[in-house]
Formats: C-alpha cells, structure tokens, sequence
C-alpha cells in the first residue's frame, strides 16, 4: 500500500486535492479508490471553462467491473484537464497522485479547503471501512 | 454466509480479492485483471471453478431422461467422453440453466451447471427424473480447475497421471477422460484452447501450486467474464433466464429440432416463437463512439428504443467496448447507446469478437 501523501486534502468520497501554490488546485482520484475499482479503461473528465461544484459529480472513472462517479471536493472553475488520461486510463491506477491527477480548477472559496480531510485523517477512515 | 471452494486458502494467500458470486467467496483478480485477460489469451491462465456443480446421473432410463429434459439432444453422443453444450428449459421456453453434458456410458451422464443456479438446478432435476430409473447426484467431492490459453495444455499435461497424460495428449475439443476421479476435458469458457479438469477437492490445492510453478497464472472471475464475452459466449442470469428463449438468445444452434418426433420440455413453445417474425434477434455491439457498454444499457434508433445490452464491458484484446444486446427484429447496422444521459454510437456485429487470441470481427 503506498502512503498517503501529507501536501494535500481528502475528500470522503476519495478524490484528493492539492494546492499548487499558484492560484491552482490538482484534483484526482486516491491510491485506495483506485486499488478498490480495478483496472480503469475508461476517463470522462468535465470540460475546461465548465464549474465544477463541492461534492458535485463531474467525471466518471471506468474500470474493468463499473462506473464511478468522481464527486469535485471543492467549488471553482476547471482551468486545465489532464488530457493523457484518456489513451492512457492506467495511468490512474500506476500513479495515483502524480502523472494520474485529473483536473485542475481556480477555487471560487478557499475555504472548503478546511471542511477536508488530511492524511491521517483519510488513512483512519479508510482503516475503519476495513 | 457464502460458501468456500477447496481452494480459499490458496487464493487469500495468492493476494485475490475475493467477492460474492453465485453464493460464493471466489476471486476476482489477483492484482490486475486486464493481465489476467492477456494471460490467457498470450500463454495460460488456470481458473477455480469449483463452484459450479458436477451433477452425475445414473441409471437405466438415463439417456431417456435426458432427451426430455434437455433442448439439444444427447443421442447425438456416441464416444464415451463426448460433450454438449445445452439449455434446459421450461414449459415456456425460458431457460432454467445452461449447462454441458458429457456422455459416459449408457447408464452414466454427467452435466456440470452454474453455481448461483445449482439449488434450483438439483430440485428441477429432482422432480422431472421422478418417472424415470435416473438417479441424480451432485458430486460435491469434486473441486474443478479451468486451464486456459495457447500454452494450456502443454503446461497442464505433464501434471497428470500417466494414463490422463497418454489418453489426455491426442484429445480432440469437447471430449473428456477419466482416471478415477480425476476427469480432464478439453472444454472452456474463454475462446481459447485448453482443459477443464475435475479433481477430488483434497487434491486441488496442491494441484492449483504445481500449475502455478509449471507457468499458469492464476485468473479470477474479473477476467473470465471479459475472455467469456470477447469469445461470444453467454452468460446465465444476464444473456438468458427464464424469461428469455434460446432463440431470443442467440442460442438457437444449441436447440436439436431434429429428430421431429423428439418431445423435449419446452419444445411446443419453442417451435411457434421459431416462426414468430417479430422475435427479438441476439446481438453483438462495438462501442465506435466513447465509453464503455454496460448490462442493461438502452439502445435506440432516432427516439425509438430497439434494444438492450444484456451483458457489457470493455474488451482487452480490441481494447474497446463490445456488449450483448437484444434487439428488435427490423433494427439497421448501427445504433445508439444511451450512456448516463448521452447517445454513443454503437455498431452491430456477429459474435464471437474473439478467437484463439484473433479478433475476428472487422474493427
């Protein structure tokens, strides 16, 4: 299992998020979400300029056995996505939070920020779904 | 609670992610089901299949029994070891369970059917057989291993006893051997060629490491549905049920119709919806457009909905999507999927989408 990188935020809904510093914030999937759907071969990502909403749906990750809905952890604009995903859906599964993240968008609130998880925080929560 | 086959142990230790199917704990995968698929399609992949239920019947009227129960006919069976693949019906034509049957001699047949309908299977089989000198007996000793891919049987064979191996070397597809109980045929569920071995269950687990060592990766049910789908072949409870006919699913080559004076259950049925023009027709799908195909998404033309998939999902070896579906008769080479609100063009073709490793579609 890897660990649980400590520079960003969880949602319950195991999607991860991450200030980059410049105005931007990096969102995907977690390492646990992806062990959990299997190997994914298929990426709907949300359009860029579209608003994405704080416990929305706004992608969709298949994998070999289903659907999932990929709920946004904060409310803001998409300002980028990540295009590569969509020859190349494994990648979520191989690398998680680096080379798999999904989609970048500019916060409306930062605060929502504060309503989310850390890592310790996700890693019991996860623990307890055990 | 579900049940456990022989081999829990193995698979836990093996690292499967194990979930509920048919009534029981089986793996999924064992890490990644997509090289699970390319395993068996490219070398050989081993599957515990122990589930499903080896059912014996014995007895006088054995062969009699079985040409009223079942919709092929098992006169066709002349070599000892001979199998067929069949529908057991009901009065109406729905299927009660898919099955193959082998021909061992002519008081001894012995069928193996699905696990999650195996209850059902045994009381149907129960009543029907009260008439006759048959005697029906689940063969619950039994664990069953699946040994599939190009590789299969040149890495399963030196495994075997002796006599399994000399007997087993020249088998042609659709026949089977004995040794006691071990019992090897040369049948499958992936497209590809191989064995399907029944074993005595205390002997499984040992088995199941020997293959493993000899280069036969372990496969869950993640990667049987995928290989199942891609080589055309149905799945009960999703493609069939008791609600559906052979003939609306696409297993109207399985149904003997000949010869005319054979009564078999359902057979009344079966032969006014053969002439029933507006039948729904058994098809497959390519997804041209993106997303994957899903059970029971629904297919249109225009605004008029032609169809439903009944069994879906993405295809490793074309890596794209292909289905099962349903359709009205009158329906054109293409039509739409509605997937989570939005139409996806699909395209229609004949299964199967995969052999011996080949696409054998027009992509």
């Amino acid at each position: 299992m890897n660990t649980t990188p400590t520079d960003r935020r969880y949602a319950k809904s195991h999607e991860w998020i991450k200030d980059e510093g410049d105005g931007s914030y990096t969102i995907g999937i977690t390492d646990h979400a992806q062990e959990l759907l299997g190997d994914l071969v298929f990426v709907d990502l949300p359009e860029v300029g579209s608003q994405v909403e704080a416990g929305g749906d706004c992608a969709v990750v298949e994998s070999v056995k289903a659907a999932s809905d990929v709920y946004s952890p904060v409310t803001g604009e998409v300002i980028a996505i990540n295009e590569a995903l969509d020859g190349a859906p494994e990648t979520i599964n191989e690398d998680a939070y680096g080379t798999g993240w999904m989609f970048k968008v500019k916060l409306s609130d930062a605060s929502g920020m504060d309503e989310l998880l850390d890592a310790d925080g996700y890693e019991a929560m996860i623990a307890d779904e055990d | 609670m579900s049940k456990q086959t022989v081999l829990y142990d193995t698979h836990k230790a093996m690292g499967a992610r194990l979930v509920p199917f048919g009534g029981w704990d089986m793996p999924l995968h064992y890490g990644s089901q997509l090289e699970e698929h390319h395993h068996v399609r490219r070398d050989a992949g081993m599957f515990d299949v122990s589930h499903m239920t080896v059912v014996d019947i014995k007895g006088a009227d054995v062969k009699a029994f079985l040409r009223y129960l079942l919709a092929n006919d098992v006169d066709k069976l002349k070599q000892p070891g001979k199998a067929l693949y069949t529908c057991m019906l009901n009065e109406t034509g729905g299927v009660v369970d898919d099955l193959i049957v082998y021909y061992l001699d002519d008081q001894w047949y012995r069928l193996v059917v699905n696990a999650g309908t195996t209850e059902k299977d045994l009381a149907w089989l129960e009543k029907r057989s009260a008439t006759y000198d048959a005697a029906v007996k689940p063969r619950r000793d039994l664990a069953m291993i699946a040994v599939q891919g190009p590789n299969a049987r040149a890495k399963a064979l030196p495994l075997l006893s002796s006599e399994l191996q000399q007997k087993g070397r020249d088998l042609k597809p659709f026949n089977a051997v004995a040794d006691g109980d071990w019992f090897l045929a040369r049948t499958g569920y992936t497209g590809e060629d191989g064995f399907e071995i029944m074993l005595p269950g205390d002997r499984a687990a040992e088995f199941w490491r020997q293959l493993h060592t000899a280069g036969v990766e372990p496969c869950g049910l993640g990667a049987r549905d995928t290989l199942r789908l891609e080589a055309g072949m149905n799945l009960y409870g999703s493609d069939m049920d008791e609600e559906s006919s052979p003939l609306e699913s696409g297993l109207g080559w399985t149904i003997a119709w000949e010869p005319q004076e054979r009564d078999f259950v359902g057979r009344t049925v079966l032969e006014q919806q053969r002439k029933d023009k507006q039948k729904r027709r058994f098809v497959g799908l390519v997804l041209t457009g993106r997303g994957v195909l899903r059970n029971h998404l629904k297919l249109f033309d225009g605004e008029k909905e032609v169809g439903e998939i009944t069994s879906g999902g993405f295809a490793p070896t074309l890596e794209r999507s292909i289905a099962f579906a349903r359709v009205l008769p009158d329906i054109g080479e293409t039509c739409d999927v509605e997937i989570r609100g939005k139409r996806v063009k699909a395209q229609l073709v004949k299964p199967p989408f995969v052999r011996n490793g080949k696409a054998v579609i027009d992509l």
